[in-house]
């Protein structure tokens, strides 16, 4: 596999210390998750084991519980994280043309990574943002009212 | 305390945020100190104003002029005009879509004139992150009288007087929920506020976290006096990184004032909140599920009995109640059961609050009495529909609702009514479609959700609304047949039926109802293999009508595919063949002639 990168000594030694700090607690599964994936950007398969170790759950629980929520990933992230907002009032306003433009132009299905790592597309249910419909969001920047030509030369002009 | 001259509201909602209102105030502060008037005008930051269309937006009081569209470079000269010579600049001012004239004061403003704010009754006059401020506007009035001089049974019948039902979407009456959870002699007792707003186009709840924490802190506080409960979590969407940054503020503060934790106002009572962001799963917002979310597992909505009342979080006897319910308590609490209740339809007492998208003018937050008409909401309140399109339809309760046709523009919206027309409340997400807007489509991007949010526990929604998934993703490209519509609703009533959870019970709804009232819709794209909203890729194709074209130009600068060929002084041309139908050239068009 391409991506099974090796995890940094020092990230392991950060990911025991959040495992010892919530090993107490009961129900403590998601928010360690959400932490250490803060610390890697994603949850390959050893760091699950790690963690339902860490935790004394069963590896299932940790990867059915991984695999269910959206927030979390196995896979890495592009450098950049490009997301289409597809609730209702972003759907309405075209915001399905947007996330097809960007597929097409990025050569990268949703929710994958483009081959040089730069951007990963993801599509997003209600960013709450509707007021602005239809949004992108790239990395911490929100663009509004974006048109399916606009989306195309906002995400070229990424250097 | 120091007193100011003029106070600067500055909305700091998500919308806003995002048009860069933060930046607006640096520069507005800043600007003010250069001028030496920080000693006279205050800034201060507010949550949600509700007018999200028109942000960011700034409320001058004591006058109220409101201000819309504010840029950084606009302060300079309106810090001048304004606030040192005393005269309001006309060029920021509102100016309605059919009347031409500016409105300078918010109360004038048609958006906000229809609307009664109780659940929102701070809204974009209170700093969310000072409590100061919300005990200035009676906060924690109605605590202090319920810990001194009533019993958790005259709290719970004031409740039921109110006829408060929940706000989340099924509308089960508060009042009974609390009286069932106070029955059970099980302890510990949690309580827990639902703030996982997971209906795409809803953000009610988000707004209330993020303008006015407190009143939901003071609501589950009460509520937990009223159950014997001393636990309360708060389960929001991760996505609300805003809402829970200032949660996180109120909780700190109502701490430190003694309004929370142990021993409130001295009278012994003990109670603490937490809060618990999400990790992304529409179906959390069912309580059990979210239940089980809070344990760390997978959130998987159980079977009920026994309901959360009697066996809910970790067992426990549980009450769940939306962010929206909390937020009403206290008012209720203060003012009276009978108070709240003057307001309303026969069934749905109060208020509602309402998120309203899509293609109408007004796009923003609006609360109104229950039974007030989707007319009044569309076009008094939203402002009707902009750039001289049709109304076609509005979608309400979002993946669970129905959409709603011209025909019925006049029903008035409470929990009943909206039942009877095969819709439902939901959350309170009222998006507007206009003719540009494909029905069949808008059905399959609801399914498509709910296929991709279904837990997968139970068969009926698991599989079944795939198997419609697939009849509608026929029918959009041009291969439906006409039995395909009996089918749908064929499967679609056994999914009602046979659902485990709401989720499922309510899935097949938005393409029930679309079949109800735009079957043409469904025919026309099966029969005609047409599109009539031309919506639907497989079934149109573009091409500029040359009596139209004005020869512009503008069209091929649209156009991301290079498909479109011009020249000056000829008409333009699409080439089919590289035409990805992405809808940008008809944008770019000022004069409609592409088809």
């Amino acid at each position: 596999m391409k991506w099974a990168e090796e995890i940094p000594r020092e990230e392991w030694v950060r990911i025991d210390q959040v495992i010892h700090k919530y090993r107490e607690r009961h129900g403590s599964l998601i928010p360690v998750l959400k932490e250490v994936q803060d610390i890697c950007g994603y949850l390959p398969k050893k760091v699950q084991h790690r963690i339902a170790q860490g935790l004394h759950l069963p590896s299932s629980q940790v990867y059915g519980v991984v695999s269910f929520y959206t927030f979390f990933t196995t896979t890495p992230r592009g450098k950049y994280i490009i997301r289409v907002c597809l609730g209702t009032a972003c759907y309405v306003k075209g915001s399905k043309q947007i996330l097809d433009n960007l597929q097409r132009e990025l050569k990268v299905g949703v929710g994958g990574i483009t081959s040089d790592r730069k951007f990963s597309l993801e599509g997003v249910r209600c960013l709450g943002a509707c007021g602005l419909a239809p949004v992108l969001v790239i990395g911490q920047e929100t663009y509004g009212m974006v048109t399916p030509g606009k989306a195309i030369e906002i995400v070229r002009s990424y250097p | 305390m120091k007193t100011y001259r003029t106070h600067l509201m500055v909305c700091a909602g998500t919308g806003c945020v995002s048009c860069g209102s933060l930046n607006l105030k640096d520069h507005l502060e800043s600007e003010l100190k250069n001028r030496g008037l920080s000693d006279e005008v205050k800034v201060v930051i507010t949550g949600c104003n509700g007018f999200c269309a028109e942000g960011p937006i700034m409320v001058v009081y004591p006058e109220g002029i409101f201000y819309k569209k504010l840029t950084p470079e606009d302060v300079p000269f309106l810090v001048e005009e304004h606030f040192l010579k005393g005269r309001p600049v006309e060029k920021f001012l509102y100016t309605g879509p059919a009347v031409k004239e500016k409105v300078p004061l918010l109360k004038d403003i048609p958006f906000f004139q229809h609307q009664v704010l109780r659940a929102l009754r701070n809204r974009g006059l209170i700093d969310a992150e000072n409590i100061d401020e919300y005990i200035a506007r009676d906060g924690y009035a109605a605590l202090s009288k319920v810990l001194s001089s009533m019993t958790p049974e005259e709290v719970i019948h004031e409740v039921k007087i109110s006829g408060l039902r929940g706000r989340g979407g099924a509308g089960f009456p508060t009042g009974l929920k609390w009286e069932e959870g106070r029955r059970y002699d099980a302890f510990p007792k949690y309580i827990i506020c639902n703030g996982d707003e997971g209906d795409p186009g809803a953000f009610m709840d988000r707004s209330v976290l993020e303008a006015d924490p407190h009143s939901v802190l003071e609501g589950m506080t009460i509520g937990g006096y009223a159950l014997d409960a001393h636990q309360g979590h708060i389960y929001v969407r991760a996505e609300y990184p805003l809402a829970i940054h200032r949660l996180n503020i109120a909780i700190e503060q109502a701490k430190n004032y003694g309004l929370l934790g142990k021993d409130i106002f001295g009278s012994g009572f003990d109670f603490d909140i937490s809060i618990y962001p999400g990790a992304g799963a529409f179906v959390c917002g069912e309580s059990t599920a979210l239940m089980y979310s809070l344990e760390g597992k997978r959130g998987m909505p159980r079977i009920k009995p026994p309901r959360s009342t009697e066996a809910g979080l970790w067992g426990q006897p549980t009450v769940l109640n939306n962010v929206e319910t909390f937020a009403n308590v206290p008012a209720i609490l203060l003012n009276g059961g009978e108070w709240f209740a003057s307001l309303g339809t026969g069934g749905s007492k109060g208020t509602k609050v309402f998120a309203l998208t899509g293609t109408v003018s007004n796009v923003g937050l609006i609360e109104v009495p229950m039974g007030t008409t989707l007319r009044t909401i569309v076009y008094d309140i939203g402002g009707g529909i902009p750039e001289k399109r049709e109304f076609k339809a509005v979608q309400i309760g979002g993946p669970s609702g129905a959409c709603l046709p011209t025909s019925l523009l006049d029903i008035e919206v409470d929990f009943d009514s909206l039942d009877e027309a095969g819709a439902m409340m939901g959350s309170g997400g009222l998006v507007v479609m206009n003719d540009s807007t494909c029905m069949v489509d808008t059905a399959r991007f609801f399914t498509d959700f709910s296929v991709d949010e279904s837990c997968g526990k139970c068969v009926p929604c698991r599989v079944g609304m795939k198997v419609m998934l697939n009849i509608l993703n026929r029918i959009v490209e041009g291969k439906g047949e006409m039995e395909d519509i009996e089918r749908l609703k064929r499967l679609g009533q056994h999914i009602k039926e046979t659902s485990h959870c709401g989720l499922g019970k309510t899935a097949p709804n938005p393409v029930l109802s679309t079949i109800r009232y735009f079957r043409n819709e469904y025919e026309a794209h099966i029969q005609d293999k047409q599109c009539p909203a031309l919506v639907c890729v497989d079934l149109i194709q573009f091409r500029v009508n040359p009596e139209k074209c004005k020869m512009c130009g503008l069209c091929k600068k649209a156009c991301p595919m290079e498909a479109i060929t011009w020249e000056k002084k000829t008409p333009a041309d699409i080439n089919i063949e590289k035409c990805i139908r992405c809808r940008s050239c008809i944008q770019a068009c000022k004069f409609g002639a592409i088809e």
